[in-house]
């Protein structure tokens, strides 16, 4: 009997958007709000049941049974399934949210938003390259689509240059595909880190070339200066929901460096000559002060939010320059706690909008808003989780990463710029919180409340913060082990 | 062969490249498109120039890679939808901003906003 599992987190949200294209649900919203709550959810049961049964060894399911090299194949080890999961916990948060309205400003919300976690959960399950980049290229039009909902000239400004770039993106992860298929005559990752053992001196070059051109792919769905152009005009100009969705996208991008730079050819240090290494140094330290001086600068929550993005990705990409197995275990603690904190943020920063009429979410004295006691709690969990303070979860994050640098000049670059990293998001939210909900004037609050809908789905992405504080203990014995797995991966034989 | 296949894949990216910098998104569009063509026979030759070789077996004593035409092709399909999706998005950037620049407003404009601003101004005044 073989297991299907691994297919199904791609196969529901692939059947479900195709279902929701039919004429007899298209006519009614409600009814695509419960196929697609129910598909979500489904893939969310898939996800945990996945995540259950993965183990040291890692399970390949052969597409069509074709055997390995020859076919695709999908690969479900810690790392893949762990990632599914947190997308699976993502989602279910942003169709709650999604449902409660935003799904109506504009049409096909829910096929499209279907079909982008079909190309996340592909991204991160496959075990090929050119099945890397063809679930790329889904989760990317897909993402083309949920960045103009609801229209509007800055949406679609700014979607004319996320598109662009990610077109030539996509057109040198092809070149790059092609260097590596001429060189290791084969795309499966298990066979490419086989393979690169065997490489002559000459074939190196050709294969580091590949190997710095997919660092520019990666890096530019991470967003990592100087390819982060596209980042911070595009999350602050999406509606809430999808820019809660894109959390998990520059994620995407940093899975590509662990999986590919670290997992498949990390086992030969030679490769790149070190001008790899340096370059992920420069461009996390570099992201790391764009997003500061965007913090400090920042006129509105969501385009504070979107700052912050790139620090956070700029923090995990530390992880990715130190590349130990320590470091990747830290990475992914801190990378499951920023997109869902990030969530949350983009979230608030929609409800307060709303609660505050026409001064929306930008840095002024408004009306006093309904709930405001709750909103102003529900801020400060967050800001506290995002900046890294203790007792939440952002804290023990950036304390793992702090502490898996272990030579003294790793330390110095890693420890300045993420504490000065922390240092400025901390002035940015603070800064944030006092002119969003103290500095207010008149006296009369408008009668906007929250439906309860929208306020569960931020409550499931502020929770996540105590929870991973509560269960810190066995969730990093369990990313240990998902950083072993994929450190070791390419040494030991993984072609059976 | 490899050489004239080379300078072709070169002529074509140099020429993709330039269009993508122009400020318009018609040249840009261009620009991707050649880009593209230059990307899709970099792929095609990622498993080798020959002639008189089939790509499936028995029909020629020797057998072509197949999988880097396979690539290509999806590669293509993939190209084609992305081009068709840039091309609408452009006409409605046209529509919404009222002109086609890639940043939604002419680069003189940009420029002299300060300037033009100050002018009118002044003719006012």
């Amino acid at each position: 009997m073989i297991n299907h599992l691994p297919i199904l987190p791609i196969l529901i949200p692939a059947l479900t958007g195709a279902l929701l294209l039919l004429p007899i649900l298209q006519r009614s919203m409600r009814q695509q709000r419960l196929v697609s709550l129910g598909a979500t959810l489904l893939t969310l049961v898939a996800a945990i049941a996945l995540y259950n049964g993965s183990t040291e060894v890692t399970t390949h399911y052969l597409l069509g049974d074709w055997e390995q090299p020859f076919g695709i194949v999908l690969v479900a080890d810690r790392l893949s399934t762990l990632l599914v999961l947190l997308t699976a916990v993502l989602s279910l948060g942003v169709v709650i949210y999604a449902n409660a309205g935003t799904d109506e400003a504009g049409s096909f919300f829910h096929p499209l938003f279907q079909y982008q976690l079909m190309g996340i959960y592909g991204a991160f399950l496959t075990g090929d390259m050119f099945n890397l980049f063809v679930f790329f290229e889904i989760l990317l039009l897909a993402s083309y689509g949920l960045l103009v909902h609801s229209g509007g000239k800055t949406r679609i400004r700014a979607s004319v240059q996320y598109v662009t770039l990610n077109l030539i993106g996509s057109a040198l992860f092809l070149v790059a595909l092609g260097l590596l298929y001429g060189t290791l005559g084969t795309l499966n990752m298990a066979h490419m880190a086989e393979r690169v053992a065997l490489m002559r001196e000459d074939q190196l070059v050709l294969l580091e070339a590949a190997l710095l051109i997919l660092v520019v792919v990666f890096g530019l769905k991470t967003a990592l200066v100087p390819l982060q152009f596209w980042l911070v005009r595009s999350y602050a100009a999406a509606t809430a929901p999808v820019a809660a969705l894109f959390a998990i996208m520059t994620k995407v991008g940093i899975y590509g460096f662990y999986r590919i730079h670290i997992g498949t050819f990390g086992h030969q240090p030679e490769l790149g000559g070190g001008l790899m290494q340096t370059l992920f140094w420069v461009m996390a330290a570099a992201t790391m002060l764009v997003g500061i001086i965007g913090v400090l600068g920042s006129k509105n929550l969501r385009t504070l939010t979107a700052n912050l993005v790139l620090i956070s990705v700029a923090t995990l990409m530390f992880t990715v320059a130190l590349g130990s197995e320590a470091a990747v275990s830290a990475g992914l603690y801190y990378l499951i706690h920023s997109t869902l904190v990030t969530a949350a943020l983009f979230l608030l920063a929609d409800i307060i909008a709303h609660k505050r009429g026409p001064a929306a979410d930008n840095f002024v004295p408004a009306r006093p808003m309904r709930q405001r006691s709750l909103m102003s709690i529900t801020f400060m969990v967050i800001a506290i989780t995002a900046v890294g303070m203790p007792p939440m979860s952002g804290f023990i994050g950036k304390t793992l990463i702090l502490v898996s640098a272990q030579t003294g000049s790793q330390q110095l670059v890693a420890w300045t710029f993420i504490l000065v990293g922390s240092l400025a998001a901390l002035i940015g939210l603070s800064r944030a919180g006092t002119s969003l909900l103290w500095h207010t004037t008149g006296s009369k609050a408008p009668a906007e409340t929250t439906s309860a809908l929208p306020m569960a789905a931020l409550m499931l992405f502020t929770l996540s913060a105590p929870a991973m504080v509560l269960f810190a203990g066995p969730l990093t014995d369990t990313l240990a082990l998902a950083a072993r797995q994929l450190v070791t991966s390419a040494t030991e034989v993984a072609l059976q | 062969m490899e050489g004239l296949y080379a300078i072709c894949v070169g002529i074509l990216t140099s020429c993709g490249i330039y269009l993508l910098l122009r400020g318009r998104t018609f040249p840009v569009i261009l620009g991707l498109i050649m880009l593209s063509y230059a990307v899709n026979l970099f792929l095609f030759a990622s498993g080798r120039l020959n002639s008189n070789m089939a790509a499936i077996l028995g029909e020629s004593a020797t057998y072509a890679d197949p999988l880097p035409q396979a690539l290509v092709l999806t590669a293509i399909v993939i190209g084609f939808a992305m081009t068709a999706f840039m091309l609408v998005l452009s006409i409605r950037a046209y529509s919404e901003n009222g002109n086609d620049h890639v940043d939604g407003k002419p680069a003189d404009e940009r420029v002299h906003d300060s300037s033009i601003a100050a002018d009118k101004g002044g003719r006012k005044a």
